[in-house]
């Protein structure tokens, strides 16, 4: 039976337990004098009898799913003549594998000799009473589990908190498999990581001032020593995040508080859709914009002043980068100044302050933290920002400060490593785990402060 | 609206029945009870007692207050003589706060809300052209039903005033000013030691009268206070009570109340209101002793609102 039939039966079978366990609690209830006589509502015992069905059964088929390909491999391999069983690992996988592709049709007759053949049949036909094996567990399971739940449907049974504490489990497990997932992608970049620290040593990464990730490919090749100094990747990023902000951080400050504190009615339900549009453009667009609009203007008004600008330069992609932050900022903050209570801007009014005094000195500091932590988040996407620096910053790693020349940043870096055919064991290409593991660093940091900064001052006002 | 109207005049009769008080205006109370319930003829009701004194601070005259569709005032006239305590009693949803509001013009802020009449404060046209409202509320203050210091310390609570209208040229002028304020509050001696602690850290009745503090550092001439005692206790109620007492030597307050006790312990004159009307105005003994109207006795012995 295949997985999709299994499940669907076992939700049948969930279904039928809550209505007779339901069923079941009624007739009890009239056998002990009405339904209050029950400690819980009739439809606790229903959920309780499909929590008992559902999900002992569930368990049973992943960890059948998860154990299945092991076993049939245990049972084919124990069949197979010894002197396969004798093969090194990788010709032994090779082998292995064969058998498996001609079991699941991916693979012509021809190419197998013929133990492997017989193997591959005898494969089948295991699989197939594996999998009938499969579905009788989970039924068996599902079905005890019901049945367990009904027989103990008493007037005594404390079903809702049972209940209760099952959906208390249940939101559990899915919080503890997001922080699972957040270790495991951790974890994957780490290993990588660490082979490439195995290579390139960790300060030469930390502290090198040049970056040009070209390995020779053959020993008599000029030209591709590959460096891996990580620095003007992280000025470059910092360089670009910086005019972001300070493009983003003023202008969205302000347009939220004249949203919130100045604005009429109509004019905040007209402006708020059009920030959300423009918060939902896709940042490729905004990397054609950064490229084809901004960079030229940059490039012809630093021109005009006798500047020299690169046709792709840091100011061009930061300032679009900034531009794309301000719906972000913006929305945020005036959420949190929105949220500073009304008593406030009474009490300041109400002693003589005008708006902009209320603002400035009551208003701003008591929604600080709050746009402190909003600021950062900010300042965390900025770094992760990708494709308009790609359209707009260019690809040269140069360690400079000056936001007129090109630069290029952490993201786009490992965006240039991981594209195209490469290999998954030469530095170059574990340079990107580097940069990624020193990325989420970056991020994680900041983050933290973050929420430091919105925790520690989060209660100054009720 | 039908359903109310036999309510209140079922009310009044069971109260004629109940009391054998004689009140000359009792007839005529009951008869403006079922005007009152008619819109139009709300218009025309004039206030009993007496609304005008010699001294006046400040005068109102037939104010009107709306917000949007709804008529929350109806043509209010109302004097606060000069280092006077005024209650303002009445029914929650009468529209005291309201009124105490368009004082100072704090309705300006709520969107919608719209002031007609005339609103003076030394002959001075609250809501004329020249009037600027900074200077306005630095001369009439306001303390808010629930305490709401800034979340500053409390010293900076204090100075925000002085601060913002210039009034020290000095550090140690503002720390005078900021001693001399928390003292009028009665407030110094337990927070001296803890001026830069924030304000909010204090207990609620610390905190109003942090607030009345605060009021008081720009030196009004007006303090308007909505219910300042409705959040504390009977002590730090008794205390404030204490304070609108002394206060009162040098500045003229309005204080709105839903306790009749407060009302009669505090203030000279008191006014009550009903459904955006000002039903009756008079010394406060008089008013608690020998209500002319209807409405007020019935408000005051707690027979509804
Ligand atoms: N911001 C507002 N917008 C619309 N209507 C309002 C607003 N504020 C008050 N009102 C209405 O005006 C009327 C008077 O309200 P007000 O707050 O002055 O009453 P109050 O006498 O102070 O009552 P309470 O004793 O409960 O504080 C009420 O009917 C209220 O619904
Ligand atoms: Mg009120």
């Amino acid at each position: 039976m295949q997985t999709s039939t299994v499940l669907l039966v076992l939700v049948a079978l969930c279904i039928a337990s809550f209505f007779f366990a339901r069923r079941k609690s009624h007739a009890v209830a009239h056998g002990s004098g009405g339904l209050t006589t029950l400690h819980s509502l009739p439809k606790h015992y229903g959920y309780m009898a499909l929590a008992w069905a559902g999900l002992p059964a569930l368990a049973a088929l992943a960890l059948w799913s998860a154990l299945e390909p092991r076993m049939l491999e245990a049972e084919v391999v124990s069949s197979l003549p010894a002197e396969v069983r004798a093969l090194p690992e990788q010709q032994f996988g090779l082998y292995y594998n064969q058998i498996l592709g001609y079991a699941s049709g991916g693979m012509n007759a021809a190419e197998l000799d013929e133990v492997q053949l017989a193997a591959a049949d005898r494969y089948s036909a295991l699989a197939a009473r594996f999998s009938w094996l499969r579905s009788a567990l989970v039924f068996a399971v599902a079905l005890a589990g019901a049945v367990l739940a009904i027989r103990r449907v008493q007037p005594a049974l404390r079903a809702r908190n049972h209940v209760e504490s099952i959906i208390r489990w249940i939101l559990f497990s899915c919080s503890f498999l997001a922080v699972l997932t957040t270790l495991g992608i951790v974890l994957s970049v780490l290993f990588e990581a660490v082979r490439f620290f195995q290579v390139i040593p960790l300060t030469d990464f930390l502290f090198g001032l040049e970056w040009s990730p070209q390995m020779a490919i053959r020993s008599d090749q000029v030209g591709a020593s590959g460096s891996f100094g990580f620095v003007p990747l992280l000025v470059g990023t910092l360089l670009i995040s910086a005019v972001a902000m300070l493009i983003a951080v003023p202008v969205g400050l302000m347009s939220a508080i004249y949203l919130s504190e100045y604005a009429s009615r109509r004019f905040r339900t007209l402006t708020k859709p059009v920030l959300e549009i423009l918060a939902g453009v896709p940042t490729v667009v905004y990397g054609f914009f950064a490229a084809l609009t901004v960079a030229p203007l940059v490039r012809t008004l630093g021109e005009s002043v006798g500047l020299t600008v690169a046709s792709e330069s840091a100011l061009a992609a930061g300032v679009v980068m900034g531009i794309m932050i301000i719906p972000f900022v913006m929305s945020l903050s005036d959420d949190i100044i929105n949220a500073v209570p009304d008593t406030m801007r009474e009490a300041s009014l109400g002693m003589g302050a005008t708006m902009s005094e209320t603002i400035r000195k009551v208003l701003l500091p008591a929604a600080l933290p709050g746009i402190v932590g909003g600021i950062l988040l900010a300042v965390s996407r900025a770094i992760g920002e990708t494709m308009i620096v790609v359209m707009a910053a260019g690809l040269s790693a140069k360690l400079t400060a000056n936001p007129l020349e090109a630069v290029t940043t952490i993201t786009v870096q490992i965006v240039t490593l991981l594209v195209g055919d490469q290999e998954f064991d030469s530095p170059k290409t574990l340079a990107a785990f580097a940069l990624g593991l020193v990325l989420f660093f970056v991020t994680l940091l900041l983050n933290v402060v973050a929420l430091y900064v919105v925790r520690r001052y989060r209660e100054q006002y009720e | 609206m039908m359903q109310g109207t036999e309510n209140m005049g079922s009310m009044t009769s069971v109260a004629i029945e109940a009391e054998t008080v004689e009140t000359d205006s009792r007839e005529t109370g009951e008869s403006r009870v079922l005007q009152l319930q008619d819109q139009d003829e709300v218009r025309d009701y004039v206030t009993i007692g007496a609304p005008f004194v010699d001294n006046a601070k400040m005068a109102a005259r037939n104010v009107n207050v709306h917000y949007g569709e709804k008529h929350a005032i109806m043509d209010v006239s109302l004097d606060i003589g000069k280092n006077e305590v005024i209650a303002m009693i009445g029914p929650s949803g009468c529209g005291k706060s309201t009124f105490l509001r368009t004082l100072n013009r704090m309705n300006d802020i709520i969107a919608g809300c719209r002031v007609d009449g005339e609103i003076t404060l030394d002959g001075e046209d609250v809501y004329g052209r020249q009037q600027d409202t900074v200077m306005l509320r630095a001369r009439v203050g306001m303390v808010f039903q629930k305490p709401n210091p800034f979340p500053k310390s409390i010293y900076e609570n204090v100075a925000y005033g002085p601060r913002i209208h210039g009034l020290a040229h000095n550090k140690a002028e503002l720390d005078e000013i900021v001693e001399s304020s928390l003292r009028r509050a009665s407030l110094f001696d337990e927070v001296k030691d803890n001026l830069d602690k924030p304000g909010t850290g204090l207990s609620g009745g610390q905190q109003q009268r942090l607030c009345i503090a605060r009021a008081i550092a720009v030196s009004p001439e007006v303090i308007l206070m909505d219910e300042p005692c409705s959040a504390l206790d009977p002590i730090a109620t008794a205390r404030i009570e204490e304070l609108i007492d002394e206060l009162k030597e040098k500045y003229t307050i309005a204080i709105v109340t839903h306790s009749m006790q407060q009302a009669a312990r505090v203030s000279q004159r008191t006014a009550y209101f009903h459904l955006g009307k000002l039903i009756e105005v008079g010394g406060t003994k008089d008013i608690f002793t020998r209500p002319r109207h209807q409405l007020t006795e019935n408000y005051i012995t707690g027979r509804f609102g």
